[in-house]
């Protein structure tokens, strides 16, 4: 019982990743009717975003002081990052806070990635056969990546989650259970974050009018063009939006992934994945694909389990896959013609 | 009336949601004649011609065509019946030649619903490339036969389209309106064809709302309204009869 | 001209001198050493299969890496079990990809569109992940599968007791490393190319390009689709299989990394770059992506110097700066970017490119149009 509980929050913050991920590929595609290969390199960016604010916290001011001296004898080094020396206990808050802070920073920078990407290249494509927008933004995602790996090193750049929520929970305790269940507390967090962001994108289009817009185009972008609404525009701002919403995902995930130059692409397949299975086009379909899969996914990872089919955790999200498209041909609520032919 | 019935549309109903679109369609089409069905829009003519051809099942009823019951048949397997369908918005291969376009359904009816010769050359295919041509031909089309089916103008697809059903010789063509969006000249060129056809014995059902085509061609006219038949007969028939008068024509004719 | 390439043999002996004569003519692109040679056959035939599929059917699979692991590693076990001869090899290879095709294709070509494609990919990666997981037996996990000292090679032995250190693979004692594994390859090739003519010039050819342009029209014209896109599907997968190996052939080891999703996606790279639905184009991407592979990948900073020394020092090193994030471990980077460039400007590819070429050269070119053809040609080749 204690296994299972602990195993379902497990997949929570697996499932809520892919469930960001998946949302945005999806809000892409219904609106726009772009595959975007590249959008995993969303994802990417939004982490190194975390780390290059990190990066520019942590520039250090090097003082050598003469006064004492190291094992070798050479002058100690004493080095304080220029956030603290400038700015005392608020500049040590923000870097415990690095990577909740990033956010501040992400989202202005992840919107301006999304309308330039939309604005530049994109919206070039809304005609174009699905082959050619899959191979032009899986090209676009190899040229993101590689830019990545350049100036960052093909290392993963591990990521300090604040001090305060670093440590693990005991759940088990909280539901009175007598063995002791511990749980990271940023994996709360990051649930929770997810749980956060994709309700606010829902209530986005559900309660504006540039959601509803949206939510038309979904359904028949022909007719929402028609009725002299500059789609366009809308289409830059949906655009803008996914590439938040996964950049967000991208930066509150690196205290649990380290984020490397091809953790995009590594999410991509996965988050392509979920979007068929909760069926193309459907937002509720990608969000319920994504934490099935990801909770699905932790169990397979017991033991118990493993003992009785082996390798299962390897293959447990691709098996569902299949399962699901071939009893669902559209997947668990995907609408009918979408994607077909 | 004994005639051999080729077709027969017996008891059909077919709802989609809270909507009946057919009920209660009984409707036989004998050996050699040309029936055309009309109606207002809405009033399930395609639908009926859908359930023809086994892309949608009727929910109760049959549909027999030439002693078959086609209960569990595919369309591909109603097909190699003997029953062909142009399109209300023409179904052709955009990305092929016109030639290649009313080849395809050559092989189809020679060789069956799939066989494998994968190493026969095209180019020894003299006779059906010669076929494909003359089909072509009378169409209007044999001067585009290289041309992509893709570029061609709506009412050229139309007849394309026909080109590609009559290469197949069907016991049963299915018209779905098949000089819509045509102009004056080649609807009657269309007219013309047809009714050549018609001197060859095939069997057709036809949907139109032209009833200048309509009136040259059939030879019995139903008419559906609402999903039901309320009248079949002769074309002269049809005419005089007052229901149909007030459901359809509005006293036009 | 191209009336004449229309005639079978005619174009089978062009092909054929093309081919073999590539140690020659690529020589003055520095791509005629033998390991870079069997690469562009080898792969050439992996891309000219998946050609078979997505060029005649539409049907983008993106599992097709996972035939041209089973390839190797059927491969590899022949040459364990049973002879150093490639002959076994190869037919075991497409024997088992063949099989393994018939029932990937028979579940996933229930559903087309992406559909298609995600349970193409989703079956690739299982093989790939249990590979490394529960089928280490077969594949020997990470380690990959390799030729060893205790291996029965039951028909060898009959001949001949075994040698010291590892035998090599042969072609009924021709070894098959360096220039004649390239030559068995390249003959492997040639008999794709006439393979897969032969069904891009037939009504079966015919017959599945209809299914790619109207797969509806196809189904009340009388054809029973699935047994077509199925026969595409196997072909295309024993095609793979044959690459692989023949990967096997010129290097015996299997790794489960050939069956990834990124070598399904470099296929279909290849085949749209060089143009999909042609019959050399896929070719042809195919060899431009390894010949990047091989030769950008080689550059290094220093050679950058070198090639920019004739500048004056700050533009020297700005030049190297620059280039060289193209190139050396970089060279992906120059694949993305003619990627976007190709799909942006030429979404028919090479072969696209080619025909657009001849069209302005016969509009009116004029007396330029063979120093232009030449140059156009080149990156071509």
């Amino acid at each position: 019982m204690d296994a299972l509980l602990l195993q379902f929050l497990n997949g929570l913050d697996k499932g809520g990743a892919y469930a960001l991920i998946a949302l945005g590929l999806t809000l892409v595609f219904g609106t726009l009717g772009v595959v975007n290969f590249a959008h995993g390199a969303l994802f990417m960016l939004g982490a190194f975003c975390a780390v290059t604010f990190n990066k520019i916290l942590t520039l250090e001011k090097v003082v050598l002081d003469p006064e004492q001296k190291t094992a070798w004898g050479t002058p100690l080094e004493i080095r304080t990052p220029y956030v603290e020396a400038w700015l005392g206990d608020f500049g040590a808050f923000l870097l415990n806070y690095s990577v909740p802070v990033s956010i501040i920073v992400a989202i202005p920078v992840m919107l301006l990635i999304g309308v330039v990407m939309e604005r530049g290249l994109i919206k070039y494509f809304y005609k174009r056969p699905h082959a050619d927008q899959i191979l032009v933004t899986f090209g676009l995602a190899i040229v993101i990546q590689e830019i990545i790996k350049h100036y960052y090193g093909a290392n993963p750049i591990p990521q300090a989650a604040p001090e305060i929520v670093s440590g693990s929970a005991d759940i088990g305790a909280w539901f009175g259970l007598a063995g002791t269940i511990v749980y990271p507390w940023w994996r709360l967090v990051f649930f929770g974050f997810s749980v956060v962001v994709i309700g606010a994108v829902f209530a986005f289009l559900q309660f504006t009018t540039y959601g509803m817009v949206v939510r038309a185009g979904m359904r028949d972008s022909e007719t929402v063009g028609l009725l002299g609404i500059n789609i366009q525009k809308r289409f830059t701002v949906v655009f803008g939006l996914a590439a938040v919403v996964a950049g967000l995902a991208g930066v509150m995930y690196t205290p649990i992934l380290p984020p490397d130059y091809h953790m995009g692409m590594d999410f991509l397949v996965l988050s392509f994945v979920v979007v068929v299975v909760g069926g193309m086009g459907s937002l509720p379909g990608a969000v319920l694909a994504g934490f099935m899969l990801g909770i699905l996914q932790s169990f397979a990872s017991m033991n118990e389990i493993k003992s009785i089919f082996p390798g299962i955790d390897q293959i447990i999200i691709y098996l569902v896959a299949v399962i699901i498209l071939l009893t669902m041909p559209r997947g668990l609520m995907g609408r009918e013609g979408v994607m077909e032919e | 009336m004994v005639a051999n019935a080729v077709l027969h549309v017996a008891d059909v109903h077919k709802n989609f949601g809270g909507l009946r679109a057919l009920s209660d369609v009984d409707l036989r089409v004998d050996e050699g004649e040309t029936h055309a069905i009309i109606g207002p829009n809405g009033a399930g003519k395609s639908t009926l011609l859908n359930v023809c051809v086994g892309r949608i099942k009727p929910d109760k009823g049959h549909v027999v065509f030439d002693g078959e019951v086609l209960d569990s048949h595919t369309p591909y397997q109603i097909n190699q019946l003997g029953v062909s369908r142009v399109f209300q918005t023409p179904e052709i291969f955009p990305d092929l030649s016109l030639l290649d376009n009313v080849m395809i359904p050559a092989f189809a009816s020679r060789d069956g619903a799939f066989r494998l010769r994968p190493f026969r050359k095209l180019r020894l295919e003299g006779d059906v490339r010669a076929e494909a041509e003359k089909n072509l031909e009378d169409v209007g089309l044999a001067a585009l036969k290289d041309t992509e089916a893709g570029s061609l103008s709506r009412g050229d697809k139309r007849r394309l389209e026909l080109a590609m059903c009559l290469i197949q010789k069907p016991k049963l063509l299915l018209l779905d309106e098949p000089t819509a969006g045509m102009s004056r000249h080649d609807t009657n060129r269309t007219v013309d064809l047809l009714k050549t056809i018609k001197q060859r014995g095939m069997t057709k059902v036809i949907i139109e709302h032209d009833m200048h085509v309509v009136f040259s061609l059939a030879d019995r006219i139903s008419v559906l309204a609402q999903g039901r038949i309320i009248a079949s007969g002769k074309p002269e028939e049809i005419k005089g009869n007052p229901v149909v008068q007030e459901a359809y024509l509005g006293g036009a004719h | 001209m191209t009336k004449l390439l229309d005639r079978e043999p005619v174009a089978l002996v062009v092909f054929s001198a093309v081919i073999l004569l590539m140690p020659l003519w690529l020589t003055p692109l520095g791509a005629n050493y033998p390991d870079l040679l069997q690469k562009f056959a080898i792969f050439a035939i992996f891309a000219m299969g998946f050609n078979i599929l997505f060029g005649l059917t539409g049907y983008l699979s993106f599992g097709h890496a996972a035939f041209l692991g089973v390839g190797s590693y059927a491969a590899v076990w022949s040459f364990k079990l049973f002879t150093m001869n490639v002959l076994p090899a190869i037919a075991f290879g497409i024997l088992f990809s063949g099989v393994f095709a018939f029932l990937i294709g028979y579940v996933s070509l229930r559903r087309s569109g992406i559909y298609f494609s995600i349970l193409t990919l989703a079956f690739a990666q299982m093989c790939y992940n249990l590979a490394y997981s529960v089928l280490t037996p077969i594949t020997n996990g990470e380690t990959g599968l390799q030729l060893t000292l205790q291996d029965p090679r039951i028909i060898d032995r009959m001949f001949g007791p075994a040698g010291a250190g590892l035998p090599s693979t042969n072609f009924f004692g021709l070894p098959m490393s360096g220039y004649p594994g390239f030559y068995f390859c390249a003959v492997m090739l040639i008999i794709c190319f006439f393979i897969s003519r032969r069904i891009f010039k037939s009504p079966l050819g015919l017959t599945l390009l209809g299914i790619k342009s109207n797969q509806n029209r196809m189904n009340y014209t009388g054809f029973n689709t699935r047994p077509y896109t199925q026969t595409a599907f196997v072909i295309s997968g024993m095609f793979a299989g044959l690459a692989g190996s023949l990967l096997a052939v010129t290097d015996p080891l299997a790794g489960a990394e050939r069956m990834q999703w990124t070598a399904s996606g470099e296929v279909v790279l290849m085949t749209i770059l060089g143009g999909a639905g042609t019959l050399i184009g896929p070719m042809l991407g195919a060899w431009l992506i390894k010949y990047f592979e091989n030769i950008f990948s080689a550059f290094n900073d220093a050679t950058l110097e070198q090639t920019f020394s004739f500048l004056p020092e700050p533009l020297a090193n700005a030049a190297v700066a620059i280039s060289g994030l193209f190139v050396g471990e970089g060279w992906h980077l120059t694949l993305g970017v003619l990627f976007m460039l190709i799909v942006i400007f030429l979404p028919g590819g090479i072969m696209e490119g080619w025909r657009r070429l001849v069209r302005w050269i016969g509009g009116g070119g004029g007396g330029k149009a063979k120093t232009e053809s030449a140059a156009v040609a080149q990156p071509a080749e």
